[in-house]
């Protein structure tokens, strides 16, 4: 798929992947082999009906494509962006045994962007059964939430979107930089969600405007809660509170949301570092070291403790800030930071690291080699080691069951929690994880809450 | 969207907003803060309530220009709308029968100690307040403090009204003389609560403060409002914003609140060309 070239993309903001032409979808949806097994469907974990969707592309059906798509992902020029398919859909593909798989996650992509090119050709808004006249409460707009009041309302009932920020999207506005997902795509999936009836309240910060029980008090039949994990860890060492150090929270609220990458046309300022430290390993921290980059940083530094296979990230995104010319520190892990008499950041201080065995999670232990100190001169930092659901919602509502780590129990095929008439669905359940995965956890509690109220 | 019912110049650089805000007003206590976001291109501003009527459904703020955003305020009058307002935020005050309450008020610090000090008159508190401000053209609402406050001492620096000298003057005089005093409150700048704070320290009386430090969203997800209380790190949108002004550092949060200044003073230059005509 073309590309921005990296020189030109590392100081702009613009997409870096520039998407199929209608000859190279046409060309890879040929590779298909329409093999009978079809693993690919249960790889993703919405279960897109893949093989249908690349037929119609070469048929040249493009609407029946969008069709196909639609009938399972309300947002797939989401998906088509940031899944990680080499651990899904195109993981499992028949063709990855012999070589490439089909790149599946482009073509969602090409139907997506076809689709919007295209919007005023197509019918406005899809065929809806008739109301139940049932009320839904949906807690947060990121991708859980907005699946699942997009299935919600395709059963037929009133959904009620609640949402802290000012827009709509979660993570997909203020994490998810522009150049990876532009935010007009975003906000293109969210009117097709509100196109289906569904109604959004930006600025409604739940636990504080009015909480879960007064919410089923209020005429709302069930409340599923899609909030997330936004709440960000920091590395709880020295300096950590000096001015230039930022969690990756802030930091890319400020620069995708608030675009401060704008400023002062856009009133949210932002710290330019010339030297940046970007500690963690994971999609996040690959975010947050590319814009300090477009931003106009001179050097910017990924400082991970493990080694390059260990790296949460996504290898397309370690490639691509590997190109536009991040420097990797690895096995490298943060002492302190350390600051001038102004409290600001100067330099952060780091012990080189080995690994040993593995631990809990399977990946391999990083030991700190003694005596190893060094440091590196920067004059911003971002923390980007992870982030836990906001306690908000859970220290307001009675009877929901959390986790030491913050996060909410609930049933992993229904998204029911232990309280009456409350699911959840996504980050919030299983700590950070990915778009995908939220939006299959935010379907399924769709299918039950359905489910639910039929019965009732 | 959020209409702005009432607007009132309360001095030269403090504006008074009553805002259309239903929900919020339903819910919100003394001590609670919203976010405030002017227009498409503004960014997000914490500001203290300074009052609200369920029945009535508003809330009130009351603010000084001080830069960008609040220039962009004071240009709006009613009938304007306001973007975004976010709240009720924050943890509200602790509001009981403490017995003898110390109030101040420092400068734009004035509006959101009146909620506080009548919720605590309302507990059966004898309340004391002391207002400061630099000078009398920058004081307002005496007689509404008055009428929440069983004794009101006013200060200015430059004496041009009231008792001459800041609020910690009279503060000292009131806790040596009077020894029911139980808790003081402390809003306004942060150098006035820091010293707030150093005056009552020998005395060992509970100083609660109102911490203002730079705030994004204000719902604990980004953690820019960082402050150190007691040697721990804390997020002053959620696990504040009032704390025990003996604990926090204060060196930290004025450190802190100096992260801007040059890019402030650069968005107030390109906006101060055309001002009032950008909203």
């Amino acid at each position: 798929m073309p590309r921005q070239d990296p020189k030109v993309r590392a100081r702009n903001f613009n997409e870096v992947a520039l998407g199929y032409t209608h000859e190279m979808a046409l060309k890879e949806a040929n590779r298909c082999i329409q093999c009978p097994k079809q693993p690919c469907i249960s790889g993703c974990p919405v279960n897109i009906d893949i093989p249908e969707f690349i037929k119609a592309i070469r048929d040249n059906d493009m609407p029946e494509a969008v069709r196909i798509l639609k009938r399972k992902n309300a947002l797939p020029g989401i998906c088509g962006r940031v899944c990680p398919q080499e651990t899904q859909c195109e993981e499992v593909c028949t063709l990855d045994k012999k070589g490439a798989p089909i790149a599946i996650g482009r073509l969602e992509r090409y139907i997506a962007d076809w689709e919007r090119e295209h919007s005023s050709e197509l019918p406005s808004s899809p065929n809806l059964p008739p109301s139940t006249g049932k009320k839904v409460a949906v807690i947060g707009s990121g991708p859980a939430g907005l699946t699942c009041a997009a299935d919600l309302a395709k059963f037929g009932h009133k959904v009620t979107i609640f949402e802290a920020l000012h827009v709509a999207g979660g993570v997909l506005m203020y994490g998810i930089p522009e150049f990876r997902l532009p935010k007009a795509i975003v906000q293109g999936e969210v009117n097709y969600v509100k196109s289906l009836g569904v109604e959004i309240r930006l600025d409604s910060v739940m636990g504080k405007l009015a909480t879960v029980d007064e919410l089923l008090k209020d005429g709302y039949e069930a409340v599923f809660l899609g909030t997330g994990a936004g709440l960000p860890m920091f590395l709880n060492i020295s300096g950590e509170n000096l001015n230039g150090v930022y969690s990756a929270n802030e930091f890319l609220t400020r620069v995708n949301l608030m675009k401060a990458y704008l400023f002062p046309e856009y009133d949210t300022p932002i710290k330019i570092g010339k030297k940046v430290a970007v500690v963690g390993g994971g999609n996040v921290a690959m975010d947050a070291a590319r814009c300090a980059l477009r931003l106009g940083a001179d050097k910017v530094y990924i400082v991970y403790r493990r080694s390059r296979v260990e790296m949460p990230a996504r290898h397309e995104e370690v490639e691509n800030a590997e190109e536009e010319g991040i420097i990797f520190k690895l096995l490298t892990n943060p002492k302190r930071f350390i600051g001038n008499d102004q409290g600001w950041v100067t330099a952060v201080e780091c012990h080189e690291m080995e690994l040993g065995e593995p631990d809990a999670s399977g990946r391999r232990r990083p030991i700190i080699k003694e005596g190893s100190e060094f440091t590196i001169e920067i004059d911003v930092a971002v923390v980007a080691l992870g982030t836990t659901p906001n306690p908000l919602i859970p220290s307001t509502t009675r009877g929901l069951e959390t986790r030491k780590t913050g996060t909410v129990v609930a049933d992993e095929e229904t998204g029911k929690t232990v309280k009456d008439r409350v699911w959840a669905g996504g980050d919030v359940v299983t700590g950070a994880a990915t778009v995908i995965s939220a939006m299959g956890a935010g379907k399924r509690a769709a299918a039950s809450i359905d489910d639910y109220l039929k019965r009732k | 969207m959020f209409k702005i019912v009432t607007k009132e110049k309360l001095c030269p650089v403090v504006d008074f907003f009553k805002i259309e805000a239903p929900a919020i007003a339903e819910k919100a206590k003394p001590g609670q803060f919203v976010v405030v976001r002017v227009d498409k291109v503004g960014e997000r501003i914490p500001l203290t309530l300074a009052d609200w009527d369920g029945k009535e459904g508003t809330v009130s703020l009351v603010v000084m220009q001080v830069g960008t955003t609040t220039n962009k305020l004071s240009c709006l009058n009613a009938g304007d709308n306001i973007l975004d307002l976010i709240g009720p935020l924050g943890l509200p005050s602790e509001i009981e029968n403490f017995g003898t309450v110390v109030c101040i008020g420092g400068g734009v610090g004035v509006a959101p100690v009146y909620p506080i000090a009548r919720a605590l008159r309302q507990a059966g508190n004898k309340v004391i307040t002391i207002m400061g401000a630099r000078s009398k053209d920058l004081l307002f609402w005496e007689e509404r403090l008055r009428s929440v406050s069983h004794e009101l001492i006013v200060t200015t620096d430059d004496g041009s009204y009231a008792r001459k000298g800041v609020v910690t003057e009279p503060l000292k005089e009131l806790l040596e003389k009077n020894k029911e005093i139980s808790r003081v409150v402390a809003i306004g700048p942060a150098i006035m609560m820091k010293f707030c704070s150093l005056t009552t320290k020998p005395f060992g009386i509970t100083t609660i403060v109102s911490l203002n430090s730079i705030m994004v969203d204000g719902t604990g997800m980004c953690g820019s409002c960082r402050v150190s209380v007691n040697g721990v790190t804390k997020f002053a949108c959620v696990d504040g914003p009032e704390f025990n002004g003996h604990q926090v550092d204060w060196e930290l949060l004025f450190a802190r609140q100096r992260i801007y200044l040059d890019e402030e003073r650069r968005s107030l230059e390109l906006r101060e060309a055309h001002h009032c005509q950008h909203s």
